[in-house]
Order: structure tokens, then sequence, then C-alpha cells
């Protein structure tokens, strides 16, 4: 395998607030492969987000991110904030859940596409006008020219998203982070929006990660998947021999409690409990408390991030589970 | 629609409003207490020459008439002539309009010039001793009357420090902007105030918006950051602030020029008022119920040019 085009060691982000210290990010260390699709999956408040947030430095005060994110030879973590911009859109740009409130609506699209021309390349006038409308055409959008002049009320909601889309493409990014870009639209849209993603991806040579809760579109778009729970990465796995054998509690339980695309129908499991508090975490796995496997061994100590990739798979498989040996014996995935 | 057709339709909307002000300013004035005829001829008068007066004035006509003879001369241009200083209304105001516009004018960009930046300087500093020392001084400000700060400023800036001409008025541009300094900043305060806390909440309410977020990710620098996305969102709730306070704005404008002794209309409509000058009231009010609707007008054109989904609703 080639070398990762990111890297991320030891990345932590912490929020001292009123109410205390929460770790939203705890110690994540994950690798990104270029021109590949990373999924990063877990509930509502596991940290995939202020991940993506943290690789661009965007995490908003009282957030604080340490480690280090190892991009093409830098520590972004250490680099001035006038270098950082070069980075934000030029060489690693984000997309965002809701576009409807990640475009400013006062401003026309076209505006909002040639400010990052602007801001990264040398284009002006009308070159600068050829290119936003080249954008607009690229992500597929109707008649770019007249549209230009449009502000994002005044498209739909799939529209939108490819108006993001377009502009986080503005400077042909190496790496685009995608924070749950598909969430806000229905599932027709959904569709269409991944299959462009993937088709821009393989023009333009760029890696993404793909932040999200839907299992579905993991398993449409990814080829490596990893499992994030309370700010921890807990299983890492190719997306086919993740949703085939997990190895991981955790994923073992959100896999059951989604519906299967086949066509036997088996009753779904719900995760019981809730996610932990992020200001308390128990001492050894986090998951523990919720799961059926945990002995004695889970709550002492934090179980680390094992390589358990065997003489038999070729791909790198990672799992914090001490019972993932017991988990693909149990082999309850029923799809 | 299109930008024109929404000005046009603002504009044919403020058409029975003023017809309105001009019922009321006619009634108005002579439901106030009090006779224009005592006012001119004095208490002792004849029964004759109240008489002959009322006649000359037009008063003996039923109110219907003479609400259509003040319609009539409305349009015509025609204010019809002040009952004490025997000189027509429109001269009057023509005369004197100009130096309150200017006042109010100077008032208003002085408020905007000190609450746009402050607002920043807060918003980003927020809760620190500057943030606390910005607010405080506007809360202070608000929480006095416009004649007292006017006052105060006079006794130290003009009386002892001789740094500004007490009262007056000037002859060149240059000299109005000297001359009516200390006035303007007067009259402008409380709208400072009232505009520094509306757009400090903006900001703060702006900056956590996402497309914030998504400005900084497309590599944006701060200050374009700040001046565009974030300076833009949070004007749309103050400019509309700003114009409906420009209307109290004249109305202050009567104190403080009465305070710093502006020859503006603030005090020919104080005189007027005093004297039961009717046609000079009456011309008055609906120059000032022009100018203000003229304001809001031009408050919702500028709100419609800042916030673009105002013209689809």
């Amino acid at each position: 395998m080639s070398e990762p085009i990111l890297k991320l060691n030891n990345l932590c982000t912490v929020f001292h607030t009123a109410r205390g210290r929460f770790t939203a990010v705890d110690g994540v260390n994950l690798e990104l492969f270029p021109g590949e699709v990373l999924g990063l999956v877990g509930e509502s408040g596991s940290g995939k987000s202020v991940t993506l947030r943290s690789i661009l430095r965007l995490v908003r005060p009282p957030g604080r991110v340490s480690g280090e994110v190892r991009w093409r030879g830098r520590n972004l973590l250490s680099l001035s904030e006038p270098q950082m911009r070069q980075v934000r859109g030029g060489e690693i740009s984000m997309i965002f859940q809701e576009p409807m409130t990640a475009l400013n609506p006062v401003l026309p699209v076209g505006e909002q596409i040639a400010e990052t021309l602007r801001e990264h390349t040398e284009l002006s006038g009308n070159a600068l006008r050829q290119r936003a409308i080249e954008l607009l055409e690229l992500v597929g959008i109707p008649s770019p020219k007249e549209r230009l002049r449009d502000y994002p009320h005044q498209f739909s909601g799939g529209m939108r998203q490819r108006v993001m889309i377009a502009i986080a493409l503005a400077s042909n990014p190496k790496l685009l982070l995608a924070d749950e870009p598909t969430t806000a639209l229905d599932v027709t849209i959904q569709d269409q929006i991944l299959k462009l993603l993937l088709r821009l991806k393989d023009t333009l040579g760029m890696s993404v990660i793909l932040v999200t809760h839907d299992l579905g579109v993991v398993a449409q778009t990814c080829e490596r998947v990893a499992v994030m729970y309370a700010g921890r990465i807990v299983e890492v796995a190719p997306a086919a021999e993740l949703f085939a054998q997990p190895r991981h509690a955790y994923t073992l339980g959100l896999l059951n409690s989604v519906p299967g695309a086949g066509s036997t129908r088996r009753p779904l499991i719900p995760i019981p409990g809730a996610p932990p508090d992020l200001t308390a975490l128990p001492p050894g796995c986090s998951f523990a408390p919720r799961c059926a496997f945990a002995t004695d061994e889970c709550t002492a100590q934090r179980p680390p991030l094992m390589d358990i990739s065997g003489p038999e798979s070729p791909a790198v498989r990672l799992t914090a589970c001490i019972h993932h040996d017991a988990l693909s014996a149990a082999g309850e995935v029923t799809r | 629609m299109n930008r024109w057709s929404y000005v046009l339709i603002r504009v044919l909307q403020v058409i029975p409003t003023f017809f309105v002000v001009m019922v009321l300013v006619f009634a108005a004035a002579r439901l106030l207490p009090g006779d224009p005829l005592t006012a001119i001829l004095g208490e002792r008068a004849t029964e004759e020459m109240v008489v002959k007066a009322k006649h000359e004035l037009g008063l003996d006509q039923p109110l219907p008439v003479q609400f259509w003879i003040f319609l009539k001369d409305f349009f015509q241009g025609n204010l019809g002539d002040s009952i004490n200083l025997k000189v027509p209304v429109t001269r009057l105001i023509l005369e004197r309009m100009p130096v309150t516009l200017f006042l109010t004018l100077y008032a208003a960009v002085l408020a905007a010039a000190l609450a746009i930046p402050l607002a920043f300087v807060a918003a980003l500093r927020k809760d620190t001793w500057a943030d606390n020392l910005i607010r405080g001084v506007f809360q202070l400000g608000l929480s006095m009357p416009v004649f007292y700060i006017g006052l105060q400023l006079l006794t130290l800036l003009g009386a002892r420090l001789r740094w500004f001409p007490v009262g007056g008025y000037g002859n060149t541009f240059g000299e109005h902007l000297y001359y009516l300094f200390l006035p303007a900043l007067t009259l402008g305060f409380n709208l400072a105030a009232i505009l520094m806390r509306n757009l400090r909440a903006s900001i703060l309410e702006v900056l956590q918006a996402e497309y914030v977020d998504f400005a900084r990710a497309k590599g944006l620098r701060p200050s374009l950051i700040l001046g565009k996305h974030v300076l833009r969102n949070a004007l749309i709730s103050t400019v509309t602030l700003f114009g409906l306070n420009i209307g109290g704005l004249i109305g202050g404008a009567v104190i403080t020029e009465t305070v710093f002794a502006i020859p503006g209309v603030g005090r020919l409509m104080v005189d007027s008022i005093f004297g039961r000058d009717y046609p000079v009231i009456q011309g008055l009010t609906l120059t000032f119920a022009l100018l203000v609707s003229l304001v809001f007008i031009l408050t919702d054109v500028i709100h419609a040019q800042l916030d673009p989904r105002v013209e689809a609703a």
C-alpha cells in the first residue's frame, strides 16, 4: 500500500466549559490513503464532526486541539494561521450537513464561489466567472450561467448541496472532508449526491473522509470504515469485511440496530442505554456499560486499538474490543 | 419581482398613510385647546374684530370646506401663511429645514460611525473590559435625557474648554460640521447606543452561524469574513432599527435645537405651537411625516438590498 496522505496521531479535542472538561476527540489515530473514501461512523455525539473540524482547526473556543495532523509532510496543528488558510479550501476542503445554513443567505452563489477562487487562485474578471460556471456545471447544476446571480434560498435542497460541493472543489483540493453531506436530503437526492461525490473523487483524484451515522451510506460509498464511540476509534476495517464480520461489540450493535437490505426480515435489536457523558467516561472501554459481552477485564482498563489482521486478510483490521474473537463466533449479524 | 417594482409598491403604500396623517394633522390643530384669534388679537378683542379676523383667515367656513382648501393648497405647494409671522409657511420651512436636515443627517452618520466599529469591538471582545466599558458608557447615555447630555457637553466642551462654539450654525460646509458637532453628538448618542446594542447582539448571533465556519473552511481572511459575511448579515436587523429611530431623531432635533440655539425648524415648531399658528404647525407636521415616510421607504429598500429573501416573501 502507498504512503498515507493524511495521518492523525493521538488527536485530542477537549472543551473546557463551566460544566467540566469534555473530551470530544480522545486520542484518535487514523490514516488516509490517496484516492480513498474513508467512512467515519458513529452515533450523534461520538466525535465524528469534531474530528473533521479538528483536522482543519475549525474548532471554536473553548475547544482545544492537540496531537498531530500530518498532511503531506507537515503538522497542520503547528502551522501559522496564514499558512493554515492556504490549506483550508486550497488543499483540504470541507462540506457541511445543512447547505441552507452553511451558505451565506445574503450573497449570490456566484460570489460565494468567486471569493474562494480569489483566495486560492490567480483568476480574475472573466476567467474567474468562467471557472465559476464550469464548477456549477461540474456538479450538475442546469443553466449555470444564469444561476450565478441566484441566492441560496432560490435553490432546492439537493441543488444547494451541489453548490456547496462546487465551492469546496473550487481550487482542486486533494482531500474533501464531508460532514454528513446527505443527512438533510431525501433518499433519492441523497443517492444522486453520493454518486456525484464518487464521480468527482475519481475525476479530481481526491481522497474523501465521509462522516455519517447512516450505515447504508457507508455501504454504498466507502472503501474503509472507522467506527467512533465516545471520542475514540473502536474499529477500523475495509467496508465489506466490517459488514460481513464486525469485530467490535459496538459495531455489531450498530449493524443489528438497522434494517438490512436483504430480502430476509429480522427483528431490529437496539443498543440498550445511551452514549456516555463525555465529562465522566468510565476508566475501561467506554462501551462496556451498554455491552452484552462486557467482562471485568473490559472495565478494568481502556483496551488499546489492536491489529487483528490475520494472514488470510491482506487489509489492516483494527479493533479496540477484547472480545473480538467471541464476536466472530457469535456472528449475530443476519443479512 | 424585481427591485424597482418593489420600490414602487412601497411608495404607493405610503399614499394612504399620508392621507391619514393629513386628516389627523388637520383635526389635531383644531382640537388643540386655545384659540388662534385670542393669540393674535389678545384678550381684549371686540366681537367685531374677532368676526372680521375669522373671516379673513377662513376659519368661519365649515370644517370639510377648510379641509378641502387645505388639501388643494397642499398639492399646489401652498401651506398657507403663518398667522403670526404673516409670511408663507412654505418659505419658512424651506428656509429652516436645511439646518434641521443637516443636523439630523449628521447625527445619524455620527451614530452609525460610533456604533458599527464599537459593536464589532464589543462583540469580538465579549465579556472583556473593552466590552464592559463600551456597553457601560452607552448604557449611561441611554439612561439620560437628550437635553441633559446636551447641556453637559455644552458646559464642558463649549463653555469650559472652549473647543466648540456654544450656538449658531456657521456659513460654510466645514463650519456647519464644526458648529453642529456637539448638537449632532447629543442628538445621535441615544441612537448610537441603541444601534450598538442591537448590532453587538446580531454580530454575536451571526458569528455562531454555520456559514461563518464554512467561510473559514474556504480559507478566507478574517477581515473578509467579518466585513463581508458577518457585518452584512448582522446589519439586516440594525438597518430596520436605524430607520425606525430616524423619526425619533427628527423629534429630538426640536429639543437639541432649543438647547444649542440653532435656527432650525425645531425652534419654529415650538414657537408656533405656543402661538397657535395652525398653518405652520400643519405644514411642519406634514413635512415631518413626509420625511419620516421617505426614510421608511429608504430603509425598506436598503433592507431588501441587504437581504435578498425580502423580495421573495
